[in-house]
């Protein structure tokens, strides 16, 4: 379901608070995150060091580690924190209504 | 499955074998992982400062006693088992602390991480930006010829090199004369090919700050006419590498070169708690490669999770060093000779690699 450049994504229910979901869309992937306070952010889903599913990664705070290398990321701005990562991961506006999680990819 | 390469091959990071791996599908690809249940992994990943503070301060605590009995055994002959428990306490902590710091995993507290994998790159004389990126490389190409830069030993093996790292004395002149070129800005080959140029800089800083410590020490040899300072920092490092040496024989050697699956290629081997706990139990190394944001403190309970997919683990550290060299010999005139270890039925199929699933396709 999209309107207006939003997908609906998953429910707000499907993430656990300080948790990470994997959602692909047509070729590509994201990950969809919960933060300890239930605010929702989303950004691409591959690491941008190797390309490894963040979504296999853990959450601490407002960070995402990689799975593979341990590499990390403020998933609510993208900013790379931690080596090997170097760049920064992109990150897409989401917003939450009525328990339906959207995110805008274009 | 699949048959090894009998060619004599090239090693190095800058020959055609990395080519090759690259054309062959081998590089940076997906690895066979057991399943786990999120929940479980989320508990398996959890961070925490207790364990780590706790083995910290007791390492500190042993080494310092090893040190003060050491120091006063000095011109007698019981500085010999002395100075070797001060080694190995030195070298074999140092090892695994740079190891599991170095992954983010050990602490839950950043700092933490940073502060000790820094003592502990010094003090077994690695690098430390470099050698974070050698063991990145490590895990995206796990024994992938011409891509991991940390193959302990090629077929056939070179067996003055696994001789001469007893005293660490093959790496550790080669990442002494890698920190002298850092100092002078200057990269060799080998490093550029896994460290980025926006890491280049800190490389070299690191690498002065080690140099200014080891003229230090050398002066205080000097002022105080005795090699006794060295004793006690920058040597512990290559006389108390023994066991740094065979417990990292111990992790890959004798298994599968070139294929997609740690169970082939990693070996899991059970030691006792004082080795586990000096080497931070990466004896479960299957466990840790297959999942590295698992932190030491929970690789045994990964290990209870995952078994009933993998090869039976070494019993101990002399079986599996028995193992390593009984493969080293036979692969010294059959380079191809590979350790194949049988899967319990509960467990999912090797995944060999792309070239084998391209031939079991056809």
């Amino acid at each position: 379901m999209t309107y207006e450049g939003w997908i609906a994504a998953c429910d707000a229910e499907d993430i656990d608070e300080e948790d990470v979901i994997r959602f692909d869309y047509e070729d590509r992937t994201f990950a969809i995150y919960r933060s300890d306070k239930s605010e929702y952010y989303a950004t691409d889903g591959y690491c941008t060091h190797e390309k490894f599913h963040l979504s296999d990664g853990l959450v601490m705070g407002k960070h995402i580690e990689c799975p593979k290398h341990n590499g990390r990321f403020d998933y609510t701005t993208g900013e790379a924190k931690r080596a090997p990562v170097c760049n920064a991961l992109q990150t897409y506006p989401v917003k939450n209504e009525a328990g339906q999680i959207w995110i805008k990819i274009s | 499955m699949p048959t090894q390469d009998i060619r004599k091959r090239d090693y190095s990071l800058t020959g055609p074998e990395g080519e090759r791996a690259q054309q062959r599908g081998l590089v940076a690809a997906q690895w066979y992982a057991t399943p786990i249940p999120r929940t479980k992994m989320k508990e398996l990943m959890k961070r925490k400062d207790g364990p780590a503070i706790r083995d910290t301060i007791i390492w500190f605590c042993a080494l310092a006693a090893a040190g003060v009995l050491a120091y006063w055994s000095w011109g007698s002959w019981w500085a010999v088992p002395a100075f070797a428990l001060y080694g190995v306490l030195y070298a074999s902590p140092a090892d695994s602390r740079w190891h599991e710091c170095g992954h983010g995993t050990a602490f839950k507290t950043a700092w933490m991480n940073e502060a000790v994998y820094q003592i502990a790159s010094f003090m077994i004389l690695r690098p430390a930006t470099p050698w974070r990126w050698s063991h990145s490389r490590h895990h995206t190409d796990t024994i992938i010829v011409g891509r991991d830069p940390e193959i302990v030993s090629p077929r056939p093996p070179v067996w003055h090199v696994i001789a001469m790292e007893f005293f660490k004395l093959y790496g550790g002149p080669r990442d002494v004369w890698r920190m002298l070129m850092h100092c002078f800005g200057k990269l060799d080959a080998e490093e550029k090919e896994y460290i980025p140029a926006s890491e280049v800089r800190k490389t070299c800083w690191e690498s002065r700050v080690y140099v200014l410590i080891f003229l230090i020490v050398i002066a205080a040899c000097f002022y105080y006419g005795t090699i006794k300072p060295a004793m006690f920092i920058v040597l512990p490092s290559f006389f108390g590498s023994f066991l740094v040496l065979m417990t990292g024989l111990s992790q890959h050697l004798g298994l599968y070169e070139d294929v997609l699956d740690h169970r082939l290629n990693t070996r899991t081997t059970y030691m006792n708690p004082i080795v586990r706990f000096l080497y931070w139990n990466m004896n479960y190394h299957i466990e840790h490669h297959m999942f590295p944001m698992v932190p030491y403190h929970a690789l045994p309970k990964l290990h209870e999770a995952i078994k009933h997919d993998c090869p039976e683990p070494s019993p101990s550290l002399s079986a599996a060093l028995k193992e390593v060299f009984t493969a080293l010999v036979r692969q010294r005139k059959d380079p191809s000779y590979t350790i194949v270890k049988p899967l319990p039925d509960t467990a999912a199929p090797y995944e060999y690699g792309p070239e084998a699933a391209a031939a079991a396709a056809d």
